[in-house]
């Protein structure tokens, strides 16, 4: 057999790869450089001259914390509650999402046969709830019902429904199907098939991803605060719009948010690796 | 991601019927306990949040108004009792006055007949607006020195409206609307639909229909003779001043490029920082320890509040926002990263390195091609989540649409603009959304190997 003509059918494709993947890197790089020139120069201050600047802000908040001296942890007592408001609003949008996210994840997954005609009214849903920017929906409802933290768990759970509800339904879909043919064979009901076939295999998921979702969701809750909706948000508008002298409380509620995110952050990654076993890429 | 695949313990003993049913019964339990704790906990969150207060104030008529004044405007019909001038104009905007009343409005004189729709007429005549509701009677209000005095007619007081010794509201549904006091009498009636949208309402153009405008377009005669009838018609789409067509658009680039750069940066400084994190490429424990923690102060520290430090530092703008995912994202996308390079197959690179290639080599035919799949997925997940971040930190002051639509909310007079953006950012999510997953199929998927 002649194996030439194969040979450089080999070498062309080879070049032509090459050839793509410089025009991705040229483009990337052409990107990159023509976009931080356009931002900096849409920018109200310009990057070299803010970069002097740079340390000033923070400087300014560590100063005035350590000057308040042993105060400063009165101040981390003071805004516990709403840290702790902050991190309801997360948990229970989280809890509420979640569990719309179950069903709609049952509905919207292809192998399970719940209800066929449901499946793409389920899926075309969550595309729905996970486009819709939580902000919008929060700013909305803070309109109609007032300010309160509600208005903020409604937006952050219908956004949760939406991002789980994907990732459940896609590992719902991969479930393996020996377990539930077994049952079948021995006559299991749609609901036993379900709990001792389906259940067990895609529960460890679940909670992996149901943790990763509650640490966004904390992130998310603060940032509505921001806007409105209560909890640890809107103290800081309140110390950062208060311009000159609040650095100290500033600084307290950055270390509570960040001690905040950084245990939820390991409590969640232990508990996916108890859940997974380390089988799981957390 | 996979489902773990279930593990078959064939080593040990076959369990009895009895263990089996013990160790069911023992997770359901588990599984009820979960429950419990969870409703309790939702009921705690209940009083925490003091739901019930809020569903006592909470003011739905606000819903209804919003709605519709986000699909439809309203002409305001305005009497001036001061000076005795009728204006007619779309909001009561002083830009969008007509000039000829529209055949809904009849002026004879003093007399001003306005026909509201649906059977609703409002009769100005000097001081006194006679409002005919048809199923309710004829209502007289007539604007005094120091008030108003309003007749009614017999028979019950309907809830669409209010009327004081100071002042008369009437809103019998929500496309019609009287108001009186002693300075002015002012007649609405709301439309379908999003007036002026493409053309304001003092440009020759407005009139038009979309047929004309075409016509107008391959027209040589030009409308303005600085301009071609195209510039013309462009430019006044553009600078709407009602819609802001231009500034919104850039408004939409400006959320793109800090999506687009901070995504960018972050997985390209991510990328090498991963290599000195992975323990399988860096030897030395304290560098991995040291680059570890880089990593995980950039991703612990919020994009909230990288955003705001750098908004102190670069002002308002798509630098300012870019910085901020680029920073959260190198931690995160870092953290991805050395996660995948410990997780290669060692057994290509060392096929590599039996050929005798160079270290360099060795890299790029043995470990690149490898993590090159997760790193285009991973940046690309990113940059779509990112547009949807970019807009948030937008709307905390760093710029773009979120800070249009924040902006635009605030001042919740003109909802259909707030709509208008709206619907703009999420045409914006739901495009990267699908280009990123389009792109990762295409890159990862449609590799013919």
């Amino acid at each position: 057999m002649n194996t030439s003509p194969f040979h450089e059918e080999l070498l062309r494709m080879k070049r032509r790869r090459q050839l793509y993947s410089m025009a991705v890197v040229a483009i990337v790089a052409a990107v990159i450089v023509a976009g931080y020139g356009q931002a900096n120069s849409m920018n109200s201050g310009g990057f070299l001259s803010g970069l002097q600047q740079f340390f000033d802000y923070p400087g300014e908040i560590v100063v005035e914390a350590w000057q308040a001296g042993p105060a400063f942890f009165g101040l981390l007592i003071r805004f516990l509650p709403a840290l702790i408001e902050t991190l309801n609003i997360a948990a229970v949008a989280t809890i509420l999402g979640g569990l719309a996210a179950v069903i709609f994840a049952f509905l919207g997954a292809s192998n399970l046969n719940v209800w066929p005609p449901a499946v793409p009214v389920a899926r075309r849903l969550m595309d729905l709830l996970r486009a819709f920017p939580e902000l919008i929906v929060a700013l909305f409802l803070i309109f109609v019902l007032g300010t309160s933290p509600v208005p903020a768990m409604i937006a952050v759970a219908l956004h949760t429904t939406g991002a789980l509800g994907k990732q459940f339904s896609e590992v719902n879909e991969n479930i393996d199907r020996k377990a539930i043919e077994g049952l079948e064979a021995v006559g299991a009901s749609w609901f036993q098939r379900m709990k001792f076939g389906v259940l067990p295999q895609v529960l460890p998921n679940y909670l992996s991803y149901f943790m990763m979702r509650f640490e966004i969701n904390v992130r998310a809750s603060a940032i509505l605060g921001f806007v409105g909706a209560g909890g640890i948000g809107s103290e800081l508008r309140r110390t950062i719009g208060w311009g000159q002298g609040s650095g100290d409380e500033t600084a307290a509620l950055f270390l509570l948010l960040i001690m905040a995110i950084f245990a939820i952050d390991q409590a969640s990654s232990w508990m996916r690796h108890r859940v997974s076993g380390g089988g799981l890429p957390a | 991601m996979s489902a773990p695949a279930m593990s078959m313990d064939t080593g040990e003993a076959v369990p009895t019927r009895g263990r089996i049913a013990r160790a069911v019964r023992m997770q359901s339990r588990i599984g009820f306990a979960m429950l419990a704790g969870v409703l309790v906990y939702l009921a705690y969150a209940w009083f925490a949040f003091d739901v019930s207060g809020l569903i006592a104030s909470a003011r739905p008529e606000r819903a209804a108004l919003l709605a519709t004044d986000a699909v439809a405007h309203k002409v305001h019909v305005e009497k001036s009792l001061r000076f005795g001038d009728v204006v007619i104009a779309v909001e009561g905007e002083r830009t969008a006055t007509y000039k000829t009343p529209p055949e809904w409005v009849d002026i004879d004189g003093e007399r001003v007949r306005v026909d509201m729709g649906d059977g609703y007429t409002a009769l100005i005549e000097g001081r006194t607006v006679v409002l005919d509701a048809p199923d309710y009677g004829r209502i007289r209000v007539t604007a005094t020195k120091d008030g108003v005095e309003t007749e009614l007619p017999s028979g019950e007081q309907p809830d669409w409206l209010r009327a004081t010794d100071a002042k008369f509201d009437a809103r019998p549904s929500l496309a019609q609307r009287v108001q009186v006091s002693r300075a002015k009498i002012e007649v609405h009636r709301y439309f379908l639909g999003w007036e002026n949208f493409f053309f304001p309402f003092d440009s020759p153009l407005a009139a038009l229909s979309f047929g004309e405008v075409t016509d107008l377009v391959f027209d040589d005669r030009r409308l303005n003779p600085e301009i071609s009838n195209a510039t013309l018609v462009f430019r006044s789409f553009w600078e709407n001043p009602d819609w802001q067509h231009g500034n919104v658009f850039v408004a939409l680039l400006e959320t793109l490029l800090m999506a687009v750069l901070g995504t960018f940066t972050a997985a390209f400084v991510g990328l090498p920082l991963a290599f000195l994190a992975a323990r399988n490429f860096t030897p030395s424990g304290a560098l991995r320890f040291f680059v570890r923690r880089v990593f995980d102060f950039l991703r612990g520290i919020d994009m909230l509040i990288w955003s705001l430090i750098f908004i102190r530092a670069f002002g308002l703008g798509p630098l300012t926002g870019a910085l901020a995912i680029a920073f959260t994202d190198t931690g995160s996308l870092g953290k991805l990263f050395s996660e995948a390079l410990e997780n290669i197959d060692r057994k290509q690179v060392e096929g590599v390195n039996a050929t005798g290639a160079s270290k360099l080599q060795t890299y790029r035919f043995g470990v690149i091609p490898q993590i090159l799949p997760i790193f285009v997925s991973q940046g690309l997940y990113y940059l779509e989540s990112n547009t949807r971040s970019a807009t948030v930190i937008g709307a905390l002051g760093a710029g773009g649409i979120g800070l249009m639509l924040v902006e635009t909310m605030r001042t919740s007079r003109d909802w259909e603009n707030t709509l208008y953006i709206i619907i703009l950012t999420i045409l914006l999510v739901i495009a990267m959304d699908n280009l990123s997953g389009l792109l990762r199929r295409r890159l990862i998927q449609g590799k013919p190997d």
